[in-house]
């Protein structure tokens, strides 16, 4: 008997996926071999289930057929050095596959987490890599969403496990000491996903990934995982509190439009009210860090009723914190920005002159962008046009270039 | 992020065409190993090598839409010979990659030091938070 195949058997696939290469990497002790097994069962079964209905044990039919492709490797390996050196036939030394099933375990997931955002990683190769194993996203949709050659982003992901296992990384779960100081890689490995979500929002968006939800679903899955602590929460509270805006964020040609100036009719409440609750108990649970700093400051801009409502006192205080918190130079910014606000343009310029000297900022778009923003609000329209123009001409983004030769344009009133 | 390197070389003067044998397989040799080693860092998005400029022509609209085609321009020295787009993890690796390339062996296996333009390719906008 199978089931018929629909929305929420994706979703379970998906899941599936990292406890089924937690169970076969422990028990072959090859993480890697069953990343690759468990990729390949994946695929199998997103061409299998639609047509004939998901299987009533997915998890074993999923690790059935990754077993299987574990077996035949280790076979075809032994072979070939059996052909070489002539070894005894090791066949039947592999490990049981037998009761693999019975004794999953949830840190195998944990231990996954760990693996993929490891510190021999760089980032683009641990996002990859999350993705594939603790996603349970095929090669080709993590490459399209990402706009890379699919052959590339295999590539990439095969060059991480290398550097795994280079690294000599045991298959199992860190000291909690190392856990601690592990886990902010691991977090900042799911907060680039999200925003990861946002930049290549550019072009053919139909038909691709959505990167933010798939954050936030790895994000909500590692909250169960440690659930806790603060930090996780806070994470995740920060990114359904800035994903609650998007809808508001850009307008019909995907132009950008600024807090200030959003539809705040369109932000989505259940987010914000998720969000607002998750961080109220993440403050409740202890120390406060920079991700539980970031979702107050962001629950404060979705608490407004009206852009004029917005609580600045409450933000720069928030501000304030976060700078000891996570001192550097976008704190920094932001941090004058909010002084602005509260105290008025001239004290925040006054500050931004001071950030002048940060090699780090000097040439960074935002600097620019900010200074523009408040030399406006300080009626000398003809500077703020010239800073508008470069920070125009230092973004990346397309979205906010625009959105910069406008705010010049308006002010030079062409 | 990703970049363009975008690879210009001299029209005239000791353009590859007359190079001998020997310095032109270590040449192509050595920009095969590039591709070669940016798909295997998980890097390479695309490369392309252009024709030689006797291919190139300037087109613009005509009054009526249609194409007016222009020749050769005897004016430029450099013309673009070939790029490579790239998704690296930052500016610095971007460059470390183009310096390599502008090293590319000229004649004698004496690295060129040609110039490459690096580029940002733009994106979408980040998210409203740090």
């Amino acid at each position: 008997m199978s089931k018929k195949w629909d929305a929420s058997s994706e979703h379970l696939l998906r899941e599936l996926a990292p406890q089924v290469i937690g169970a076969i990497a422990r028990r072959f002790r090859d993480f890697s071999s069953a990343e690759d097994a468990v990729q390949e069962a994946m695929i199998a079964a997103f061409t299998q289930w639609p047509q004939e209905g998901v299987p009533e044990n997915p998890r074993g039919w999923l690790i059935q057929v990754a077993c299987r492709r574990m077996t035949d490797q280790v076979r075809s390996e032994i072979a070939r050095r059996e052909r070489e050196t002539a070894v005894a036939a090791e066949a039947e030394s592999l490990p049981p596959t037998l009761g693999i099933e019975a004794d999953m375990d949830p840190d195998d997931t944990l231990i996954l987490l760990f693996m993929c955002c490891h510190p021999a990683l760089t980032p683009s190769s641990a996002i990859a890599l999350t993705l594939r194993a603790i996603g349970g996203l095929t090669t080709a949709e993590i490459a399209n969403s990402f706009l890379i050659p699919e052959a590339t982003m295999a590539q990439r992901i095969s060059r991480a496990k290398q550097n795994i296992k280079a690294s000599g990384a045991p298959f199992r779960l860190p000291s909690p000491h190392e856990r601690i100081e592990r886990l902010p890689a691991v977090l900042h490995a799911l907060y680039l996903i999200f925003s990861e979500g946002y930049a290549s929002s550019v072009g053919s968006r139909l038909q691709r990934l959505d990167l933010a939800r798939e954050a936030i679903r790895l994000t909500r899955n590692t909250k169960t995982l440690l659930p806790d602590n603060a930090e996780v929460t806070g994470l995740l509270a920060l990114m359904l509190l800035t994903d609650a805006r998007r809808a508001a964020r850009t307008g019909p040609d995907e132009e950008l439009i600024p807090l200030d100036k959003q539809d705040r009719g369109l932000w989505d409440r259940v987010e914000i009210s998720e969000g607002v609750e998750l961080l109220t108990a993440a403050l409740a649970n202890g120390t406060v860090g920079l991700y539980q700093l970031q979702a107050a400051i962001a629950a404060v801009h979705d608490e407004a009723e009206r852009a004029e409502d917005t609580d600045w006192p409450q933000i720069l205080a928030l501000y304030e914190l976060l700078k000891r918190v996570s001192p550097g130079p976008m704190v920094a910014l932001n941090h004058a920005i909010a002084v602005a606000m509260v105290h008025g343009p001239a004290e925040g310029l006054q500050l931004l002159r001071a950030l002048q000297s940060d090699a780090r900022l000097a040439s960074h778009y935002r600097l620019a962008a900010v200074r523009a923003h408040l030399l406006e609000r300080t009626g000398d329209y003809e500077a703020a046009v010239k800073h508008y123009r470069v920070a125009a001409a230092r973004t990346a983004s397309i979205p906010e270039r625009n959105y910069l030769i406008m705010q010049a344009a308006r002010l030079a009133g062409d | 992020m990703k970049y363009i390197l975008m690879m210009n070389t001299m029209k005239s003067g000791h353009g590859v065409p007359g190079w001998p044998g020997k310095d032109l397989q270590a040449h192509i040799g050595f920009m095969i190993d590039i591709n070669k080693e940016l798909h295997e860092r998980g890097e390479l998005v695309s490369a392309e090598g252009l024709s030689f400029p006797d291919l190139a022509k300037l087109v613009r609209a005509g009054k009526d839409g249609r194409p007016l085609t222009d020749g050769i321009f005897p004016e430029s020295k450099e013309f673009l010979a070939g790029f490579w787009i790239i998704d690296v993890d930052g500016p610095q690796r971007a460059y470390e990659i183009a310096a390599k390339v502008s090293a590319a062996p000229g004649p004698g296996g004496a690295p060129l030091n040609m110039p490459i333009e690096v580029r940002p390719i733009m994106s979408g906008p980040p998210p409203e938070m740090l």
